[in-house]
């Protein structure tokens, strides 16, 4: 393998990684806090990229350098995803919260599926950006927002777009940010307490349902940013697109250890990478990514069934 | 049983009788089957999941195992050509090997990280049966499959097949409430409430969870030869997607997670109504093929889907038919 196609697909991996940590942190975060696996997160994506290509279509402003643009989906577009999530929590998943946990889990698929069908709807909104609305399940096209000019110049073998750029500078700031958050900050310590016993944390005089809550709308936004990030990298939105995001986010919260920040992110890029090696560094490799993908996963969790930074908790009798 | 259940019982045998009184757009009788074979695959997560508390995504994966050993050993192309039942035969036992295969290293994983192994599994065959062309002939699935083979029954007519999957389905779900009474079922339970407190009653948790996973994976699997014979297909290898685990799963939970009898409620509920009323509505609303995304039934299905799984767990957690407490 050459360096330049090594470093080529080190940044795709590392970028892709990048979205998928977005993703991933929204189900670690909610994983930790209420023990419950998301299952509509990334069908929340999905409903923002379809908000995102709306705000789109009906401003009619796009073409490359369309920075503006991008700047007012990231305030649209997260905030949309976060008062979806906050409504869900509150409506379907805090009316069960002392139920088993499988009764949860099952709400959770049930309010996914009612995200894929309004996802399919919603498709088939008359728009000429959704093919005038006459095949709703078919695959839309966003338009580009931004142009794909070698940054390094035309004749470089690296390609470093400023897409790369814009994923870059929107997700580590991020992600440091949130790290500073949970840390550092009163909310977040009041989350780390209910995440560590929900009843000594109400005892201490922690509002519960508003630290949870917290939790769901900070999950939300992030989703919503990975929306955004989405339709600029990737120009293509359909309705089942969030199973996909979803397994790749899930599994990488589960690699590094669900309910652990930085461990969803150490997930996420290691499966970004890993999907890119499988496409790009072996013959024929594309068709197999998923079993790649996969196969760290149960190999990881059979030599440390916690995930990789995942604390090994003893169970009390 | 309840006079309830033997009511039930004898409206759906009736069901191909009653079909020769109605119009063929409004026969169901042909669907049911497909109904009883997602029975069959729920009552895998009833074993897996109910009882020995594994919470299962990927029992798509095992209909898809099933479907195509029951494909690769009857097809025409290939030379073994061994018929309906041994094929069945052959799908139930790759599905409990399969199950073995991957509760032996998992056997340690509980939980949601269960979860996740199994429902890469159904990510995995999926690749493997799209890739491997030689034998599964990829994207196109092998065809000219035998149908079910009913002996001294004429071979045309529907109503042998609707009786010979009803048959097996009965006969699963007895021999399961048999097997729930067992000293292995009750092993299972104990492990899924208390896995110590079993441990402390010499249950050996780890070999009840493989053996929970190989029958979960048997009957996965022979719901997936039963599949593959109904559509003389193995279809292509995305049938077995992660929506098909999810409608398995929603049916055993919708019926009341752990009850035999509940699995069979569920499948004729969400089957009945994704596969038999849909369908005929479609058909009935055929004429006018319309570009509406909304006036398209099949285009509500997950809608329905959803908002059922939400309201029973609001209502009645227990799933249907809860299996009583003790």
């Amino acid at each position: 393998m050459t360096w330049e196609l090594l470093a080529s697909i080190l940044i795709i991996g590392l970028t892709n990684g990048l979205i998928i940590s977005l993703v991933a942190l929204g189900y670690t975060m909610v994983y930790g806090i209420v023990e419950l696996i998301n299952f509509a997160h990334g069908d929340l994506v999905m409903l923002g990229s379809f908000l995102a290509l709306t705000c789109i279509a009906l401003s009619g402003v796009h073409g490359d350098g369309s920075w503006l643009t991008i700047g007012a989906l990231l305030v649209v577009v997260p905030i949309f995803t976060a008062a979806v999530n906050w409504a869900v929590e509150r409506f379907a998943y805090r009316p069960i919260r002392s139920a088993p946990k499988l009764t949860v889990l099952v709400t959770a698929i049930g309010v996914s599926f009612v995200f894929v069908n309004l996802g399919l709807f919603w498709g088939g909104l008359p728009l000429d950006a959704f093919g005038g609305g006459r095949a709703a399940a078919a695959a839309k096209d966003v338009p580009e927002l931004i142009g794909y000019a070698n940054l390094l110049g035309a004749g470089c073998p690296i390609r470093i777009t400023a897409k790369e750029i814009l994923v870059v500078g929107i997700t580590v700031p991020l992600l440091l940010g949130l790290t500073w958050f949970v840390r550092c900050t009163r909310l977040g310590t009041a989350m780390r307490a209910v995440a560590q016993d929900p009843v000594a944390a109400r005892l201490m005089g922690i509002d519960v349902d508003r630290i949870i809550s917290t939790t769901f709308v900070i999950g939300g936004a992030l989703a919503g940013v990975a929306a955004v990030i989405w339709c600029v990298f990737n120009n293509t939105v359909f309705f089942t697109m969030g199973f996909r995001i979803g397994i790749d986010a899930f599994t990488a919260a589960v690699l590094g250890g669900i309910g652990n920040l930085p461990g969803a992110v150490l997930g996420g890029l290691l499966i970004g990478l890993v999907r890119a090696l499988c496409e790009g560094a072996i013959d024929g490799g594309g068709q197999w990514v998923n079993t790649a993908v996969f196969a760290v996963l149960i190999a990881v969790l059979v030599f440390r069934p916690t995930g990789l930074l995942g604390a090994r908790v003893r169970e009390k009798v | 049983m309840k006079p309830l259940w033997w009511i039930g019982l004898v409206a759906l045998l009736a069901v191909p009788l009653l079909d020769l009184l109605l119009p063929a757009s409004w026969q169901i009788a042909g669907a049911m089957p497909k109904v009883f074979v997602f029975a069959i695959a729920a009552l895998g997560v009833t074993v897996a999941t109910g009882w020995g508390g594994l919470l299962h995504l990927g029992s798509a994966a095992f209909l898809a195992i099933g479907a195509y050993t029951y494909a690769v050993l009857t097809a025409p192309v290939f030379p073994f050509a061994i018929g309906f039942w041994p094929g069945l035969g052959a799908a139930l036992v790759a599905g409990a090997v399969t199950g073995v295969l991957l509760g032996l290293p998992t056997a340690r994983l509980r939980g949601d990280y269960l979860a996740i192994v199994t429902l890469g599994l159904g990510e995995i065959i999926q690749d493997v049966m799209r890739n491997l062309e030689p034998i599964t002939k990829g994207a196109q699935g092998l065809s000219s499959l035998p149908g079910p083979a009913v002996p001294f029954a004429p071979p045309d007519a529907g109503w042998p097949g609707f009786y010979l999957y009803l048959g097996l389905l009965l006969a699963v779900v007895a021999l399961l409430s048999r097997m729930r009474r067992s000293r292995l079922g009750r092993a299972m339970v104990a492990v899924r409430e208390d896995e110590i407190a079993a441990r402390c009653c010499a249950v050996d948790a780890g070999r009840t969870a493989v053996v929970a996973m190989a029958v979960a994976g048997a009957l996965g699997a022979l719901a997936g030869g039963l599949w593959a014979a109904l559509y003389h297909s193995s279809n292509d290898p995305s049938t077995y997607d992660f929506s098909m685990s999810i409608m398995i799963l929603g049916i055993a939970i919708i019926g009341g997670l752990g009850s035999p009898i509940g699995a069979l409620v569920g499948a004729l509920l969400l089957g009945g109504f994704s596969l038999v009323v849909l369908d005929r509505l479609a058909t009935a609303m055929g004429g006018s093929v319309s570009d509406n995304v909304l006036m398209q039934p099949n285009n509500w299905k997950f809608l329905v889907y959803g908002l059922a799984l939400i309201l029973v767990m609001r209502l009645r957690p227990g799933g249907l038919c809860e299996e009583p407490k003790g």
